[in-house]
């Protein structure tokens, strides 16, 4: 998989080539994606490390972290279990009306996260569809955490059962038939034979899926209430500091959810390069 | 049909559409309901009005013009991060994903004070007459920034996978590099590339949290249609809200089967003439 | 053994009387500029009701723009007080029976404790030489304001111009409705709120001059350090009235009502007069006015009701869908 082949020396035109499309590589993605992250952390560094931690020890942010791990680690376990069942039906059985789930899969990317929040606000607000009723039981959905994991949800809906799907199909299911002959139950061929399989797909979806959990501010928004230290996620934190004049706070926040995703990255990373040096034994 | 050795059917779909069903499509039809309340003749009412009209027309324009460059910029990216080795890959490559993370609103203060006239970048660019904050390019920046990763990470796997055999048989029958990327490779990619055009085109049409620092939203200029969803909310005309939200679904509807046509019809071509 | 019920009784009481301080929480829905504001007026009325009631208060805010805000309460948000930017944001709540829609009577001054007007903030020595509304119609002006449909402070701003025109000799609706048209071909960015505008004026450095909130322009002024913006005095301006309410059904519902009413009462006190003063909102109070009369200069003004009635009116005929606004606001 490396550029050079071994045996070929390249031509000059070739090596051109290869460095410019490098350079321009390097170039763009240092303009468009590093500069932005680094203008977030110049800013929340702006009054030095003490600033930094000063703002991130406080009850409001230490709740606000709280919420927003608490929204991830609710929606993204659900929306693998969807992803794994959605990616199971689609890619391992024909039955009518597939192309139709799929598009059904997809359909949360085109809706604009200000409507996102506004459909829950239609089922669920006081003047919704389900809001009197809810109201009678003592229910609270939107402007608490359901809302926001329902709103979450939708959000990163597709992430995981589009990782999957072009996978376990271009797979096929061949082994896990086997499996079955050979006396498998159901639940072994899926953890013994499936999941090996997606594991990559499966957790780069789980990657994906988190971050944008973590990181929407749109929809969460609509559903929140902004009820400081209560229904707040990182997100809206960051909101609220920035129109606090509370910059360094407001970045420092940001950095933090900046980091977090670089964290899982990382971990994708160092997972992947074991694994690959695993298989190369 | 063939006998199912696999178990699970009917768990996993019934699971599925289920879930779908509560998370997307009863919300969805919420807010058909209350877009019913304005009725067809209201819908086509908004739609002559120009001010949503412009607003639309910057929304689905930027959204197109960014997938556009999405992909073209996506493709050398993903190719020097897939086909290459350089100092630094993994870090870019890891990179790549921050769009989804930051969230939307980050990335526009971010990308507002940095093209703002006294921003790092914007400085430059303003004496040059290049403005980006606060005009239609603003827009397109925040646009292109949100949709970047979708067509990078569509792209990824299958550059990963394809063969690099053809490549070299290509070659050496004397084609040169170039040719060999046009001919023989690009065909291959087009399928995958109009997946990520569409993905990035649908997340782009709908952005508002990071468009709304950088636009200006000036209505008629730099008026997104998302704003004039939330403007509508604003004076508690639900009812309007909706009926422009259903017209903007629509609309992007329409567009991804528009791409996906274009791409089945891709794949046959590039099935018979491989 | 005397001593046993002695002890008894005050074992008895020790344990009754922390069960009896009561914990109370309110949730106050406010709009964008007030958060430093209600911060310190929250801890003063939270001590004040200790030292009373011996309840423990704990007041939640949460803040936004206004019409968001006011949204909010009518889609369940329970909000136990509002204190909005307009009166039109709770009217809006009351038309949903949330509360009485007489709730502007039931407080003093219109159910406004602390007023304030709109001003001009302006780059350090006022290059541009702007003194008074019709110097931001001159040609090179920029003017940074938010967009009325979606900030209530904008609204004020709107209206206070309008004024302006309309009080102008031989104003009428036709000219003020020119004046304001031409003010807004001078903006070249429409923030959704009041403190985005601020932001954009102040941090990216776009337009000569800042229409906003008093408390808003004094307070950025002291957190660029107060080195780096003049305010300007207009010759005459709008008394804006941000107005607060009981929403009388959600208070009901969690036996809030009489925190909530104190806490609302508690504004007009002079202890939290004083706060609102430090927080650059103008004071009901002649004596805390008196204390604070170099912060708040004097200054021209007319009410809402002077000129256009109520907020009901004025939203109709200005920023309702396809009203004023649409029809000569930016882009037009």
């Amino acid at each position: 998989m490396t550029a050079g082949r071994p045996g070929r020396p390249a031509s000059v035109a070739r090596r051109l080539g290869r460095a410019s499309i490098i350079v321009a590589s390097i170039l763009f993605l240092c303009l468009f994606l590093v500069v932005p992250l680094a203008s977030v952390f110049v800013e929340a560094f702006r009054q030095g490390a003490h600033a930094f931690v000063e703002s991130i020890d406080q009850p409001e942010a230490m709740a606000a972290i709280r919420l927003t791990l608490l929204v991830a680690a609710i929606t993204v376990p659900l929306n693998v279990v969807f992803g794994i069942a959605a990616a199971w039906a689609m890619t391992r059985f024909q039955f009518r009306g597939k192309a139709l789930l799929g598009a059904l899969i997809d359909l949360p990317l085109s809706v604009s996260p200000v409507v996102t929040g506004l459909l829950y606000v239609l089922m669920f607000g006081a003047q919704g569809w389900f809001g009197p009723w809810l109201a009678a039981h003592g229910i609270k959905i939107i402007f608490a955490v359901p809302g926001l994991v329902l709103a979450t949800i939708f959000i990163t809906l597709p992430f995981v059962a589009r990782e999957l799907i072009p996978l376990m199909q271009s797979q096929g299911s061949e082994e896990e038939e086997v499996a079955r002959v050979l006396g498998a139950s159901g639940l072994q061929t899926f953890f013994r034979v499936t999941l090996p399989n997606i594991r990559w797909a499966l957790l780069y979806g789980v990657l994906l899926c988190n971050a944008r959990a973590m990181g929407e501010f749109g929809a969460v928004s609509v559903v929140s209430g902004h009820i400081r230290g209560l229904t707040t996620t990182m997100p809206l934190e960051v909101e609220m500091r920035y129109n606090e004049y509370n910059y360094v706070g407001a970045f420092a926040i940001a950095s933090l959810l900046a980091l977090l995703a670089l964290l899982t990255l990382a971990v994708k990373s160092a997972l992947e390069w074991r694994y690959q040096a695993a298989e190369n034994h | 049909m063939r006998r199912r050795v696999l178990p699970g059917f009917g768990l996993s779909l019934g699971f599925a559409v289920t879930y779908l069903g509560l998370i997307v499509l009863l919300p969805l039809a919420a807010l058909a309901w209350k877009a019913s309340d304005v009725g067809f003749a209201g819908i086509l009412k908004l739609l002559a009005s120009p001010r949503t009209l412009a607003a639309l027309k910057l929304s689905f324009g930027g959204a197109l013009l960014a997938a556009g460059i999405n992909v073209v910029v996506g493709l050398m990216v993903t190719w020097a991060l897939v086909r290459y080795r350089f100092p630094g890959r993994r870090i870019l490559d890891a990179l790549i994903d921050l769009p989804f993370a930051l969230p939307t609103a980050v990335a526009g203060i971010a990308l507002t004070a940095i093209y703002a006239p006294n921003g790092w970048f914007g400085r430059w660019l303003v004496p040059l007459g290049i403005q980006v904050a606060y005009t239609p390019l603003g827009v397109l920046l925040a646009m292109v920034f949100v949709g970047f990763p979708f067509v990078v990470r569509t792209l990824q796997p299958v550059l990963q996978s394809l063969e690099q055999d053809v490549e070299d048989a290509a070659e050496s029958l004397g084609a040169t590099g170039l040719q060999t990327f046009l001919r023989v490779v690009l065909p291959t990619l087009v399928p995958t590339l109009l997946t990520g055009f569409a993905l990035a085109l649908a997340r782009a049409v709908g952005e508002y949290g990071s468009v709304i620092f950088i636009a200006g939203n000036i209505p008629l200029r730099s008026e997104i249609a998302p704003l004039l969803i939330v403007q509508r909310l604003d004076e508690f005309d639900y009812a309007t809200a909706a009926a422009l939200g259903v017209v903007m679904l629509a609309f992007s509807l329409v567009l991804l089967v528009l791409v996906s046509a274009l791409q089945r019809w891709t794949r046959r071509w590039a099935e018979q003439s491989a | 053994m005397k001593l046993r019920p002695t002890l008894l009784a005050l074992v008895a009481t020790v344990m009754v009387l922390p069960a009896m301080a009561k914990d109370v929480t309110l949730l106050n829905v406010s709009y964008d500029p007030t958060r430093e504001l209600y911060k310190a007026v929250n801890t003063a009325f939270a001590a004040d009701w200790k030292a009373k009631h011996g309840d423990n208060v704990t007041i939640q805010m949460s803040h936004g723009g206004s019409g968001k805000q006011a949204r909010a309460v009518v889609d369940g948000l329970p909000a136990d007080v509002v204190t909005l930017a307009l009166a039109y944001d709770i009217d809006a709540v009351a038309d949903r029976g949330l509360l009485a829609k007489d709730w502007q009577t039931r407080l003093p001054d219109n159910a406004s404790p602390y007023t304030s007007t709109i001003v001009f903030l302006v780059r350090k020595g006022n290059p541009k030489a702007i003194r008074d509304w019709g110097d931001l119609v001159r040609d090179g002006v920029q003017v940074v304001t938010p967009n009325p449909k979606t900030s209530g402070g904008a609204r004020w701003n709107f209206l206070a111009a309008w004024g302006y025109a309309l009080k102008l000799p031989g104003g009428t609706d036709d000219k003020a409705r020119t004046f304001v048209k031409t003010l807004f071909q001078h903006v070249p960015v429409l923030d959704t709120g009041a403190r985005g505008a601020t932001t954009t004026f102040t941090q990216r450095g776009i337009g000569d001059v800042l229409v906003a909130w008093e408390n808003e322009a004094l307070l950025a002024k002291k957190e660029a350090g107060g080195d780096q913006f003049d305010i300007v005095i207009p010759s005459i301006t709008i008394l804006a009235e941000p107005p607060v309410a009981v929403v009388d059904k959600n208070a009901a519902e969690r036996g809030t009502r009489e925190v909530a009413d104190a806490y609302l009462k508690f504004l007009y006190s002079p202890q939290a007069q004083d706060i609102e003063a430090r927080n650059f909102y103008r004071p009901r109070s002649p004596d805390v006015a008196a204390k604070y009369a170099a912060q708040f200069p004097q200054v021209k003004t007319f009410t809402l009701a002077e000129v256009f009635g109520d907020w009901r009116k004025a939203q109709a005929k200005f920023f309702a869908d396809g009203a004023i606004f649409d029809q000569i606001g930016p882009g037009n």
